[in-house]
């Protein structure tokens, strides 16, 4: 097995449609599951109302979740089938929540979008495929849960993937199927059902392994935001991660914001004799000229630069719930990058689960609102669109120390 | 990139990333096949030498070989080594005979308060793992702690595109776990990548070997053959038992490991 092939995958879905039911469900279908573990949740699973397991015990594992029956906070999980291995995240439904879900979301390649049968589209249905197109997902399963409970009937399933294809067409999402399921019962998780004969697409299994990793942007241009620099045996080392593109040895590069020219003198990792580093690898670099390096240098090739500027447009989402006001003076961070600046003009501000536009020319943004935004920073910022390189096209607000805002540049 | 590359250039990220952020920081070292490769990236990071203290908070019940494994290693890294002990607690015969919700509480998560403050220490690296328990697959990559050193595990702050949270002041200290997305596999794999030492105890002898090591009391080894790494890798692809099924405090009650990291345990 490739060992490169494992993938993350996010499930999400309004409260109660059966996320963390349909995690237990796979598992325990795959055998996933130590006997231990099993145990333990037949334990906890003990004066329970039917006296069934709790299958969604297994990522619930708080005891505040456990007895009110609802996830917090998202949790990750590993399962694998034949072809690769897997990470599942669980995200919380609930909208008290909605920051949890984003963090979880935050790191998948793919998602599964849960939606119960028999209540439909829901209000956090929609904010969560408004966040995941939001977030740049673009493989999407959706999964139609519930079946057991209205007969397994067609028409039942045909209804609501209409529902959430309008909605998917709303927001710019695509998905790659749509599955009807019931994950406590089973059916079109692990196996094909003989209760919905008029299925033929895959299983939830199937699906996922007919799912692609995300690559690293390689086959871009360099972009090598620096993170710190060292001072090791009388030698200076700027550090970072390569985010798109690739270095190497003799290469000519340019320092963004300033524009200065160096050659790199040798690459860097600890006891490897390297010339060459790729997007995705920590590493190290040193200069031909005697040049002053520091964290939020953006090491690019010349001709290939990103943006520099001091004001750009984006798509903020606010986590707080403290709004927002456009005097108000916030920290901005966009890898390795910190700045402060406002928001010079709030174009509109959407509810993140009905898209209503609330208001135009707004002057604050309030909790899970979206705003259309243009921003202006004090010092000038190295910076792409979210559809031309991800890691240099989004960014967090922090307001104090803590992340209030992500935002992607349109 | 294959898998553990990606792994490894993710952890010495965010080993970097809390280094520059924070003035004071330390990692933990339990002597571990986990907190030894978080060692060994660290390294890495810091091409080769830790620039900040490694800290064994040392119950006094760790098995031998972990104590000589400690001051091998020590010697050959060149670790600026803080060995921290609650003297009063052991004086006054705590031990797992007592309550291990207790002993655990007292020799481990209070000498580790006690440390942090004699120290100024404001982030703390720990290896644990996401796959270790269900109450560590919640965890943040940066996780604060408050005065109290309670994790507020009911409203913990957002984590996006590698972007951490920074040290509120109302904060005690920063937690960063640099191996959270790593599993049980990936560290043997990593282990035998890199050829990282690791103590012998993990090694089948007579039919038996520890897939977790800690205090000598309170962990059991489990029935295997797997005397090498590879055996080892090949016992982890196909076991049903979870990997801390040998740990004593995982058992004395469902939320025992909840109540344990509540209050500030590794």
């Amino acid at each position: 097995m490739e060992d490169s092939e494992t993938l993350k995958f996010v499930i999400v879905g309004h409260i109660d449609h059966g996320k963390s039911t349909l995690i237990g469900r796979l598992f325990f279908d795959t055998h996933s599951l130590p006997p231990d573990k099993i145990e333990e949740v037949k334990r906890a699973s003990e004066g329970s109302a039917d006296g069934r397991i709790e299958f969604a015990f297994l990522m619930d594992h708080l005891r505040e979740e456990r007895e009110q029956g609802i996830t917090i906070d998202t949790a990750q999980t590993f399962f694998k089938t034949p072809k690769r291995e897997y990470v599942i995240i669980d995200a919380p439904g609930h909208v008290a929540f909605v920051k949890n879900m984003i963090t979880g979301a935050s790191q998948a390649e793919a998602a599964l979008l849960i939606v119960d049968v028999v209540e439909g589209v829901a209000e956090q249905t929609k904010r969560h495929a408004n966040l995941l197109s939001m977030l740049g997902l673009d493989q999407i399963i959706v999964v139609i849960n519930k079946m057991d409970s209205v007969g397994y009937q067609q028409d039942r399933f045909n209804q609501i993937k209409r529902d959430v294809g309008e909605f998917f067409h709303d927001v710019g999402l695509t998905t790659n199927y749509y599955i009807p399921t019931s994950a406590l019962k089973g059916d079109n998780v692990a196996s094909h059902s003989d209760l919905m004969d008029w299925y033929k697409g895959p299983t939830i299994l199937e699906s996922l392994d007919l799912l692609v990793n995300r690559v690293s942007p390689e086959d871009k241009s360099l972009i090598f935001p620096i993170q710190d620099v060292y001072k090791i045996s009388g030698e200076r080392i700027a550090v970072g991660r390569v985010e798109a593109g690739w270095i190497e040895k003799d290469m000519e590069v340019e320092i963004l914001p300033d524009r200065v020219k160096t050659t790199i003198k040798s690459i860097e990792k600890f006891n490897e004799d390297k010339n060459r580093a790729v997007a995705g690898e920590s590493i190290g670099v040193t200069t031909e000229d005697p040049i002053f390096l520091q964290r939020g240098n953006v090491l690019c090739v010349e001709g290939k630069e990103p943006t520099i500027t001091k004001s750009f447009e984006a798509n903020l989402i606010w986590l707080s719930n403290e709004a927002f006001d456009v005097n108000e003076r916030i920290k901005l961070r966009l890898a390795t990058q910190e700045t402060s600046g406002d928001v010079n003009l709030i174009k509109r501000r959407i509810d993140s689960s009905s898209l209503e536009v609330l208001e135009e020319n707004a002057s604050i943004i309030k909790n899970l609102e979206i705003g259309d935004i243009v921003f202006e920073t004090k010092s000038p910022i190295t910076l792409t669109k979210f559809n031309d390189i991800q890691e240099l096209g989004r960014f967090v607000l922090v307001r104090g120390n803590d992340v209030v805002a992500g935002g992607i540049i349109t | 990139m294959d898998h553990l590359s990606k792994l490894e250039s993710n952890s010495i990220y965010i080993i970097r990333e809390a280094y520059n952020q924070f003035q004071k920081v330390g990692t933990l070292w339990s002597i571990g096949k986990d907190s030894t490769t978080l060692l060994w990236l660290i390294r890495k990071a810091f091409f080769g030498k830790i620039p900040f203290p490694v800290i064994h908070i040392d119950t006094g019940y760790k098995f031998k070989e972990i104590y000589q494994f400690r001051d091998e290693y020590t010697k050959k890294w060149n670790l600026e080594l803080i060995v921290h002990r609650n003297e009063k607690a052991i004086s006054e015969g705590m031990g797992p005979d007592k309550s291990k919700l207790e002993c655990c509480t007292e020799l481990k998560t209070n000498a580790l308060k006690s440390a942090i403050d004699k120290y100024g220490f404001r982030a703390l690296y720990l290896g644990i793992r996401r796959d270790e328990h269900g109450i560590r697959a919640k965890e943040r990559v940066f996780s604060p702690r408050d005065q109290d050193f309670e994790w507020d595990y009911k409203n913990q702050p957002p984590e996006l595109w590698d972007q951490y949270k920074s040290k509120a002041d109302a904060e005690e200290h920063m937690r960063i776990h640099p191996l959270l997305g790593w599993t049980e596999l990936d560290i043997w794999q990593y282990i035998k990548k890199e050829s990282i030492p690791v103590v012998r105890l993990y090694f089948a002898k007579d039919g038996k070997r520890f897939r977790s090591i800690g205090c000598e009391p309170c962990v059991e080894p489990i029935q295997s053959e797997a005397d090498t790494i590879d055996k080892i890798i090949e016992e982890l692809k196909t076991t049903t038992i979870s990997e801390r099924s040998g740990r004593a405090q995982d058992k004395e009650s469902d939320y025992m490991m909840q109540k344990l990291r509540a209050l500030g345990y590794m």
